[in-house]
């Protein structure tokens, strides 16, 4: 038998892709995927309508979705993530019906309980063999992890492997096994590298950056948590690497030695790994090089799905056994709600990815935000958008001061006896607003444009359109 | 104070301000910001409350706010003053 077949085109025909059906696409390759692009022309070329996209994120280079909204290809986009030109536009309306954003860990919960059931599951793989035993670590295009295409592979009806590094059969060291696969199409670039990965972020130099880093630092000395055993999560903004880096510090000083580093994997987390810090790191997707090398190299950095990583739908998963996670805010409000799906104006600039599923898991779930960007105020009495509920936050670190959920009542006590700069998180947006002013509360539509759904299920929030002017 | 020329003052980097001011007959304001919505109103104020401290009652000012604090806002306006009178 073959699965190989000549073109996307020939892929989507044989997959027998119709008017109202569902298709899916992973974002390991991020701004530097071709994939979502290629197959979406084609399926425009073929005259299919009224396609709902199931992608794990979009990003800037997935603009042309516009233009398949526009004409009626497609009428439905679920994402967990989606990055701001193409936000934007849903934010003024140009999609009927509303989009649903779930979590990295929501996502595969509904694609595994059949919710959201996909029709044809389209994967870019970095290498695969003919019968589409597939992974992302090797080739020109390597992405690293695969772990948000699980899922898909798994549960969609039919799965499309598309691959520009074709290898004999069999193909060892495999992410994705054949056994879910009907097709394999090979095509000369499935993304740009320069896109897939970065090279290495630096850690901030700003000194506002520094001191919160510093306080992200001692909170997690002085939560009782950082000892032998220790496991912890971060982003790649510039100021959790800067805590990272910290951290590695008085890890390495103290001799302590954690359990694993979990995420969304930088490469300072590789070198945490190398420098003993923790025995392991658990990878569902690689953001840079160094990641995609360690992950290749090191039998101790693991590929984890999107499942294991962080859904609830599961017996347990990996944020369920974290200590500390290190997450970002656009807005946090005095009930410590936070939002990380839209933009001080209303228009959506990106979603939950783990921000809620690691908040939900980990014991101590810490924001870590300037005061004040661009004269708005972290802090406000509502979030425009709840994107993770404040009973899974923990504290809120800013240059002007820390502010501890106050469920925590242990924890603001050792803080405050560690001489931790500890305020009240009212006092906090009161001391923003004597620097930046207050801002008058921004004007929302009457059109609901997208549905935030919990890691759970249900509907945690909703964005309405945003006006124009 | 007399406006005589063309001067401006600060730049487009984000949290700053830059504001350009030219001799006219009476005052017009412009005014872009990427936080009009929040603060639109305040910031026209102190552009008006700048130009009357320091006694300019015939220019034409134009303020591009990147979300900059009041205190920026008002010593970048100040400035353009001062170089579009000398």
């Amino acid at each position: 038998m073959s699965k190989l077949v000549n073109s996307i085109r020939e892929a989507i025909q044989l997959a027998g892709l119709k008017d109202g059906m569902t298709v899916s696409f992973h974002h390991h390759l991020r701004n530097g995927d071709f994939v979502l692009n290629m197959v979406m022309e084609e399926v425009a070329n073929l005259g299919i309508k009224d396609i709902t996209v199931n992608a794990s994120s979009l990003f800037d280079t997935h603009l042309p979705l516009q233009g398949h909204i526009a004409n009626g290809v497609v009428t439905g986009i679920c994402a967990n993530y989606i990055s701001a030109p193409l936000g934007r536009a849903i934010s003024q309306g140009i999609l009927e019906k509303p989009v649903q954003f779930r979590t990295h860990g929501g996502r595969p919960s509904d694609i595994c309980t059949g919710n959201t059931p996909i029709d044809v599951a389209f994967i870019a793989a970095p290498t695969s063999d003919p019968m589409g035993n597939c992974s992302g670590k090797y080739g020109k295009s390597a992405c690293g992890s695969l772990g948000y295409a699980y899922a898909d592979a798994m549960h969609a009806k039919k799965v499309v492997i598309i691959t520009d590094n074709l290898v004999p059969y069999p193909l060892m060291d495999f992410s994705i096994p054949e056994i879910y696969v009907d097709y394999v199409v090979n095509v000369d670039a499935i993304g740009n590298p320069k896109g897939i990965v970065s090279g290495t972020t630096q850690i901030t130099r700003d000194p506002v950056g520094l001191v919160m880093a510093q306080h992200a630092v001692k909170v997690i000395e002085n939560s009782g948590l950082l000892k032998d055993g220790f496991s912890f999560q971060t982003g790649a903004g510039g100021a959790s690497l800067a805590a990272a880096k910290f951290l590695k510090d008085v890890m390495l000083e103290k001799g302590i030695q954690g359990s694993f580093g979990l995420g969304g994997i930088t490469g300072y987390l590789v070198d945490m790994l190398h420098a003993g810090c923790f025995k392991s790191l658990m990878d569902v997707q690689c953001f840079d090089l160094k990641a995609v090398e360690s992950l290749r190299t090191n039998p101790n950095h693991q590929e984890i799905s999107a499942m294991q990583y962080a859904s609830p739908a599961f017996k347990s998963a990996v944020v369920d056994s974290l200590d500390v996670v290190i997450l970002g805010a656009t807005e946090i409000d005095t009930d410590f709600n936070v939002n990380v799906h839209t933009d001080s104006n209303g228009y959506i600039m990106g979603g939950s990815g783990g921000h809620s599923d690691t908040a939900a898991g980990a014991k101590l779930s810490m924001i870590i935000a300037p005061m004040f960007r661009a004269r708005l105020p972290i802090v406000t009495d509502h979030v425009n958008c709840i994107s993770t509920p404040g009973k899974d936050i923990d504290v809120l670190v800013t240059q002007g001061g820390i502010a501890v959920n106050p469920k925590n009542v242990e924890l603001t006590k050792n803080l405050k006896d560690a001489g931790l700069p500890i305020i009240d998180i009212h006092e906090l947006k009161e001391k923003t607003e004597r620097i930046t002013g207050k801002p008058k509360v921004i004007a929302k539509g009457d059109r609901v444009v997208a549905e935030v759904i919990s890691r759970n299920g249900g509907i945690l929030d909703k964005i309405y359109n945003v006006p124009s002017f | 104070m007399e406006i005589k020329k063309l001067a401006s003052a600060g730049t487009m980097e984000s949290s700053d301000a830059y504001v350009e001011i030219e001799p006219a007959t009476g005052l017009e304001i412009t005014l872009e910001s990427v936080v009009s919505q929040q603060f639109g109103d305040s910031i026209r104020q102190v552009v008006r409350d700048v130009l009357t401290e320091q006694g300019v009652e015939n220019a034409k000012i134009r303020v591009v706010d990147r979300g900059a604090l009041e205190c920026v806002i008002r010593a970048r306006v100040e400035t353009a003053i001062v170089r579009g009178g000398n």
